[in-house]
């Protein structure tokens, strides 16, 4: 099949490589019909991200037809139409139990790895690299995909990829930001970052009763995007905590959404930082939203942080009696419910995407999105269109 | 800290000798908490022939009498390392204590226990394994324990764990990879 491939930091290529196989007998091969290049990705293009090796093949965000499954599976048959979340989860440990699932105990064989860094070890996930599990990811044109019982919705209406591709990770987790930020009526809720993530943060805040959502981002594309979806804006050049203050009546907002993470824009300071490698992350955005987050508000943290985050104004959340939640998205706990509000027609998923390429434009759609070409906000991959297959 | 290299409850006739003398050994304790009942998971061990499905170490343990069993693990250079090991206590759904027989080339001791976690969260299982390299193979020990035997019995540990909670143990071997190199330009 064709799979996409990381080289190294910023090289990319689509390579021919063997079809997957069922491994483990709760396994799925699923034939990918649509995938898609999520932020986090650029992340790993980028080099940020650690446990990387030339050859795994990238992707978290896709779909397709089951095609084939192990002996132990149960619910899902070949033919079935699924989207995959991009959490691999057991279903069965203490944590899947509680619906935790993204903490799941037993899907990362590497965890002992991971311990080392962050104290004990979260599921692993598709193409995110060896420290969370080194899975084969989905920009490709078939992937295995385990637990494949308790992973996959099944999609049993006519709504098209487009529309319900997002499950897998970033309607799920800007929805799971919103829901973090337990909005009441009445309340005000700052969103820094209209990506993807931000996007469905801005309109998921709204599907759960925020009085008014105010976005921050630095392109003037994404702002459109975000006032389309009925925010109010603020470019990201002004100075955004003053603007904010002003905006809530000198309260600042009651719950602030960090969906930009660990590559933010703005500080010459941590560029230079984690250049040097002084710092892993860049966390402008977040000493923003502890600063300006009003007395007693939530902060809620659906972007990437990897490591070691430097100079936070902890004296200020601790002042203030922040709340703070955070963590990778639950993805299955989120499917059923999500996959209803676009059935009934709440939410149209697919506005978020600007372009659609074959997989075989990926490592250029990669450079696009990565620097911000052409207005570039979300990319779907057709892993079978002319010149993929 | 721990003197006792097993603790024998109820010693029977005689309590065999210890095979890692007091203050001479290197001990490792692993702990895990698995979503199972203790009595499912200590029966599950105490079939001692179950424990290469998980331990990737070993090729086979076969049980020879009740209490002894005959273990074969991989060595280097496609051999193999044998010894025999007896249990010397054991309390059904709670704990089993083993040690290395007198005659074997290292001395190892170990035991596994088994008890209620708190919260309805299934069963605490901590492992205990003491070894002495001065009166043992050390390149044996090495084989068998790794060069960080924590990370070894976290290892096995954890696909216990996953083995008795979902049915299989995690693993990418064999799934497609790429050259990991960039094809010359046409």
């Amino acid at each position: 099949m064709k799979a996409l491939c990381w080289l190294g930091k910023h090289r990319l290529a689509v390579e021919t490589v063997p079809d997957p196989q069922i491994i483990n007998p709760g396994d799925a091969i699923v034939k990918i019909t649509t995938s898609a290049i999520c932020g986090s990705d650029l992340h790993l293009y980028a080099g940020y991200i650690p446990g990387l090796r030339a050859g795994d093949i990238l992707g978290h965000e896709f779909m397709g037809i089951v095609q084939e499954v192990g002996p132990a599976v149960k619910r899902l048959k070949p033919g079935d139409r699924v989207v995959v979340p991009f959490t691999i989860s057991c279903g069965r440990c203490y944590y899947c139990e509680h619906d935790l699932w993204s903490l799941c105990d037993n899907s990362n064989p590497n965890a002992t790895e991971l311990e080392k860094v962050n104290g004990y070890s979260g599921a692993g996930l598709f193409g995110y690299s060896h420290l969370y599990g080194g899975y084969a990811g989905g920009q490709a044109q078939f992937a295995r995909v385990p637990y494949a019982d308790y992973g996959p919705i099944k999609i049993e209406n006519d709504l098209d990829d487009e529309q319900v591709l997002f499950l897998s990770d970033i309607f799920p987790t800007g929805y799971m930001a919103a829901e973090n930020c337990d909005i009441q009526p009445g309340q005000v809720v700052a969103v820094w970052g209209c990506g993807p993530v931000g996007q469905f943060a801005i309109r998921s805040a709204q599907l759960l009763g925020a009085e008014k959502v105010i976005a921050i981002d630095n392109l003037p594309e994404r702002l459109e995007m975000a006032e389309q979806g009925g925010a109010q804006v603020i470019w990201s050049g002004d100075d955004v905590p003053d603007q904010l203050t002003q905006a809530t009546g000198g309260r600042g907002p009651d719950a602030c959404i960090d969906a930009v993470g660990m590559e933010a824009h703005g500080s010459v300071y941590d560029d230079v930082k984690q250049t040097l490698k002084l710092e892993t992350d860049r966390p402008y955005v977040l000493r923003q939203a502890i600063q300006v987050c009003r007395k007693g508000g939530t902060v809620s943290i659906p972007g990437v942080y990897a490591g070691f985050l430097d100079k936070l104004p902890f004296g200020a959340a601790v002042a203030k009696g922040l709340t703070f939640k955070m963590g990778q998205t639950h993805v299955q706990r989120y499917l059923r419910p999500l996959l209803e509000l676009i059935a009934t027609g709440a939410i149209d998923p697919s506005f978020v995407i600007t372009h659609r390429v074959p997989l075989s434009d990926a490592p250029r759609a990669y450079e696009v999105f990565a620097k911000k070409e052409d207005r570039c906000i979300k990319v779907a991959l057709k892993p079978w269109e002319n010149g993929a297959a | 800290m721990h003197s006792a290299t097993l603790d024998l409850e109820q010693p029977d006739v005689e309590a065999p000798p210890p095979a890692v003398r007091s203050g001479e050994g290197v001990k490792v304790i692993r702990a895990c908490t698995i979503n199972r009942s203790a009595a499912e998971l200590f029966a599950f061990w105490r079939n001692l022939e179950n424990l290469p499905r998980f331990m990737i170490n070993l090729v086979s343990v076969t049980q020879t009498t009740p209490t002894r069993s005959h273990w074969v693990a991989r060595g280097s250079r496609n051999k193999t390392i044998e010894w025999d090991a007896v249990i010397i206590n054991e309390h059904p759904n709670e704990m089993i204590a083993w040690k290395t027989a007198e005659e074997s080339e290292f001395r190892h001791a170990g035991s596994i226990r088994f008890q209620p976690a708190p919260g309805g969260r299934g069963t605490e299982v901590v492992v205990s394994l003491e070894y002495d390299p001065l009166h043992s193979d050390v390149k044996i020990l090495t084989r068998l324990f790794g060069k960080k035997p924590k990370d070894s019995v976290s290892q096995d540990l954890g696909r216990f764990k996953a083995l008795m909670e979902t049915g299989e143990i995690p693993s990418t071997a064999g799934q497609p990879v790429g050259s990991g190199k960039q094809k010359e330009e046409q």
